[in-house]
This record gives structure tokens, C-alpha cells and sequence, in this order.
């Protein structure tokens, strides 16, 4: 029987592996993000303090990691640390450095645009209302803030699980790079193999990204 | 109206940094039951009075007193002075994110301890005097201008202030939503409230005030009855501010 493009998913393990390396993908991700939005938070806060010195601090750290491409960030983590240090770190905890660097600087951001853009006198009126600032805090600005961040901080979900595809470049075989290897692999018995490879690859991607997209909107459509 | 001073306001001098004085010497005694209005041009500084009199802001020099017990920004007890001063702001600032009845209940529960069922009866109550009962579950954004400064005033009068400052709060209605929120205050001006109130609406300002005050520059021009102030204004700088609210067809 002559095999179709779709077959090479179902030869061997092939398409068991494609479920590994998406794995190293959602660990790596996830890990990063959730760090990252613990991270954030925190140097979201410190963004809002106002102290010159402070400021300048974030204002670096935030321009820095920006200006970096991750590939870069990568590199100076994975290969850079080790040798300068003399500390050696894995491809896994290189990635989970980086993304969590990048992550926090871009969440830290989010929470920074979240937190200035409720009104004065959103805090004018609750404090007329004998609240402490703890409480005006507690019970009238994070409410507000996190409703704010539900669209953003999603969105940068989304592009760290995408962006971590560049881990491939450290050694580590997540779901894209385990996808080429398996074409590389078939290359003779299923030239047309490529396309069915990347598309399963395009198709696990979505798989991910969408549910996490569509509780966000219905959480903004309830919050809005 | 009694003779107890409730609010004193001595030598109060205000500036914002790097501006001249906004305001320059004001002198002002509120007394229980007492309805006073401040009246004056835009940027005369009456606004900045009543958020100096809720600790809102800085100022400079001078002194204001609830009780005997002296409101600054940052003074160590003004979140219990705040709960005796209720406020309602022009652009209402309700809580976008909680329903109209927890707006209400939030700070008597949080700030004042009353336990929830007592807070919500409490806010119903409120809602009822002002015609909203049934928008007790609704969220802000469903609510009309006027619907929300009434909500804002309730929100207020659930802490039980001992006097209200209002600062020009139909200034951002429109003109058939401007009536339902001036009646609430007559209601409680009527009840015996004290209150201090910034606005623009002439007509309002003579059937609700016990004094009315003049402030222009930063200083207090005319302290009167509304009766003499809008029939015989002593000083030319009253006359003239009211003349900007009467109109004459052109010949």
C-alpha cells in the first residue's frame, strides 16, 4: 500500500513523541509564566513606587531585557553564566531563567499600565469613605487591576508557550525541534512528510493557546 | 440650624506647588443643621476648599477643625474624621466593579465592622428614599448619570456622616437628570442635614441654602443670606458674577 503524508504521525512512536516534546513546551512555558506573573506583579508595584533611584532601576531592567532578543538571552544564560561563573546550568533551567526574565519584565509592565490607569479618584472617593490604604488597596484598586490584566496578561501567555520554541537552539527537543527530527528522519520514505509534521505541530500549538484565549474572553465578557 | 460649630474653618491658605495662593485666608464656620453654599467664578478655589475640608489636600497654613479635632492630609486620625464627613464628587466614582449595593456596603462593613445583613437592610433603606430599590443588584455602568450621583449620595449617607460636602455634583449631568439628584439633597437639607455645597446651579443654591458664599481670588468677597445675595449684592464683583447668568436677547 503506498503510504500517504498523514502516515508518517501514526509510524512508530512518532506522534507519542510529538506529545513529549509538546510537553517540554507546556513545562517550560508554564513554569516560566508562572513565576513570571508572581515576578511581575512584584516589579509591577515596584515600577508604581516613586523614587528616582527605584525607577531608574526598572526603567533598565525593563529596556534591557526588551532591547535583548530571547535568542540572545539564550544564549548569554545558557553558554555566557556557565563559563564566567563557573556554574553549570541545564538547558532546562537556562530556558526557565530566560522566559522567566523576559516574562516577568513584560507582566511587570502590564501590572505597571494596570495600576496607573485607575483614576485618582477612584482612590479620592474610597479614602472620602474612611477606607485605609490598605483597604482602598484591597477592596477598590486590585479588583480593578486584575480585571485590566486579563486581556493583556493572556496575550503574553500566548507568546511565551510560542516563543519557547527557541529553546531548540540550547539543545533542548521540544515539540517543534522533535517535529523536524521526525521529518529528517522520513525524509526518503515520505518526502511530502513536512507538511503533515508541521501542520500536527501547527494543530498541537492551537490545541494549547485556544482554551486559554477563550476563558479569557468569557472572563472579560463577565468582568466587563 | 443651631449655634454649634461643627466644621471651623481659620486662616486657611492653599497653593499648589509653584502657583500662587489659591486660596488666601479663608475663614468659614459650618454649624449642625446648617446648609451652606459656595458660589464663585471657575478656578476661584471653592473646590479645593471642600477637598481641604475632607483632608484631601495639603494646605499651607491656618487650620480646619471637625469637633475640636484639627483634618490634615496625612493627620493621624483622618480615616475616622472621614467616616463623620460624607463626600460626593462631580464624576460620581462609584466602583466600577462591585454591584450598586455593595458599593453601599462596602465601607460600613470594611471601615465601620456593622455586620452585612444590618449594612444591606441599611442600603435598601437608602435606595428606597431615592427611588432606585430595584437597581440594588445592578452594576454602575447599567445606571444613568443621575441614577449614579444618587447611588454616590447613598454610598456617602451610609457611613452616617455628621456633615455632607458636595463638589458640583450635577456639574457632569445632563439637564433632565440634573432635577432627580437636586431633590435628593433638598430632602436632606429639609432633614436637618449639615452640608456643604459647590455649585453652579443658581436657582438651586437660593432654595437650599441657609448662607450663601462668595468666594473670588481666593478670599471669601460676600458672606450673605441668599436672599440678599441674589436681590442686593453688596460688591461689584458678586453683581457681576451674576449677571453671567441671566440672559438678554441682543438688540
Amino acid at each position: 500500500m503506498q503510504d500517504t503524508g498523514l502516515s508518517i504521525l501514526f509510524r512508530g512512536i512518532n506522534f507519542l513523541r510529538l506529545l513529549q516534546g509538546l510537553w517540554v513546551t507546556l513545562q517550560i512555558s508554564l513554569i516560566s509564566v508562572g513565576l513570571s506573573f508572581i515576578f511581575g506583579t512584584l516589579f509591577g508595584m515596584l515600577m508604581t513606587v516613586k523614587n528616582r533611584f527605584v525607577q531608574a532601576f526598572c526603567w533598565l531592567y525593563l529596556n534591557f531585557i526588551r532591547i535583548m532578543p530571547q535568542l540572545v538571552l539564550l544564549f548569554l544564560v545558557y553558554f555566557g553564566v556557565t563559563r564566567q561563573w563557573q556554574i553549570s546550568l541545564s538547558a532546562w533551567s537556562s530556558a526557565i531563567i530566560v522566559f522567566t526574565l523576559w516574562g516577568t519584565a513584560e507582566m511587570g509592565d502590564l501590572v505597571r499600565g494596570a495600576i496607573v490607569s485607575i483614576p485618582s479618584h477612584q482612590y479620592e472617593s474610597a479614602a472620602a469613605l474612611g477606607m485605609t490604604k490598605q483597604q482602598i488597596f484591597r477592596f477598590v484598586i486590585l479588583p480593578q487591576t486584575i480585571r485590566r490584566l486579563i486581556a493583556p496578561s493572556i496575550n503574553l501567555i500566548t507568546r511565551m508557550i510560542k516563543t519557547t520554541s527557541l529553546v531548540e537552539i540550547i539543545g533542548m527537543v521540544e515539540v517543534l525541534k522533535t517535529g523536524q527530527q521526525i521529518i529528517d528522519a522520513n525524509r526518503m520514505q515520505y518526502p511530502t512528510g513536512a507538511l503533515w509534521v508541521y501542520g500536527a505541530v501547527f494543530v498541537l500549538y492551537f490545541l494549547v493557546c485556544w482554551p486559554i484565549s477563550t476563558l479569557a474572553g468569557r472572563l472579560e465578557r463577565k468582568w466587563r | 440650624m443651631t449655634d454649634e460649630i461643627l466644621l471651623s474653618v481659620k486662616d486657611l491658605v492653599k497653593s499648589y506647588e509653584g502657583t500662587s495662593e489659591v486660596l488666601n485666608g479663608i475663614s468659614l464656620d459650618i454649624h449642625k443643621g446648617e446648609v451652606v453654599v459656595v458660589l464663585g467664578p471657575s478656578g476661584c478655589g471653592k473646590s479645593t476648599l471642600l477637598r481641604c475640608m475632607n483632608g484631601l489636600e495639603e494646605y499651607q497654613s491656618g487650620s480646619i477643625t471637625l469637633d475640636g479635632e484639627k483634618i490634615t492630609k496625612n493627620g493621624a486620625n483622618m480615616t475616622a474624621l472621614r467616616q463623620r464627613i460624607g463626600m460626593v464628587f462631580q464624576s460620581y466614582e462609584l466602583f466600577p466593579h462591585l454591584s450598586i449595593q455593595d458599593n453601599i456596603t462596602l465601607a460600613p462593613v470594611q471601615v465601620q465592622k456593622v455586620p452585612k445583613e444590618q449594612a444591606q437592610a441599611e442600603a435598601e433603606r437608602l435606595l428606597e428614599r431615592v427611588d432606585l430599590l430595584d437597581k440594588r443588584t445592578a452594576y454602575p455602568r447599567q445606571l444613568s448619570g443621575g441614577q449614579k450621583q444618587r447611588v454616590a449620595i447613598v454610598r456617602a449617607l451610609a457611613m452616617h456622616p455628621e456633615v455632607m460636602l458636595f463638589d458640583e455634583v450635577t456639574a457632569a449631568l445632563d439637564p433632565e437628570m440634573v432635577r432627580e439628584v437636586l431633590d435628593v439633597m433638598l430632602t436632606l437639607a429639609e432633614q436637618g442635614m449639615t452640608m456643604v455645597i459647590v455649585t453652579h446651579e443658581m436657582n438651586f443654591a437660593r432654595a437650599v441654602a441657609d448662607r450663601i458664599v462668595f468666594i473670588d481670588g481666593g478670599v471669601i468677597v460676600e458672606e450673605t443670606d441668599p436672599e440678599t445675595f441674589f436681590e442686593h449684592p453688596s460688591t461689584e464683583r458678586a453683581k457681576q458674577f451674576l449677571k453671567t447668568f441671566t440672559f438678554e436677547k441682543k438688540a
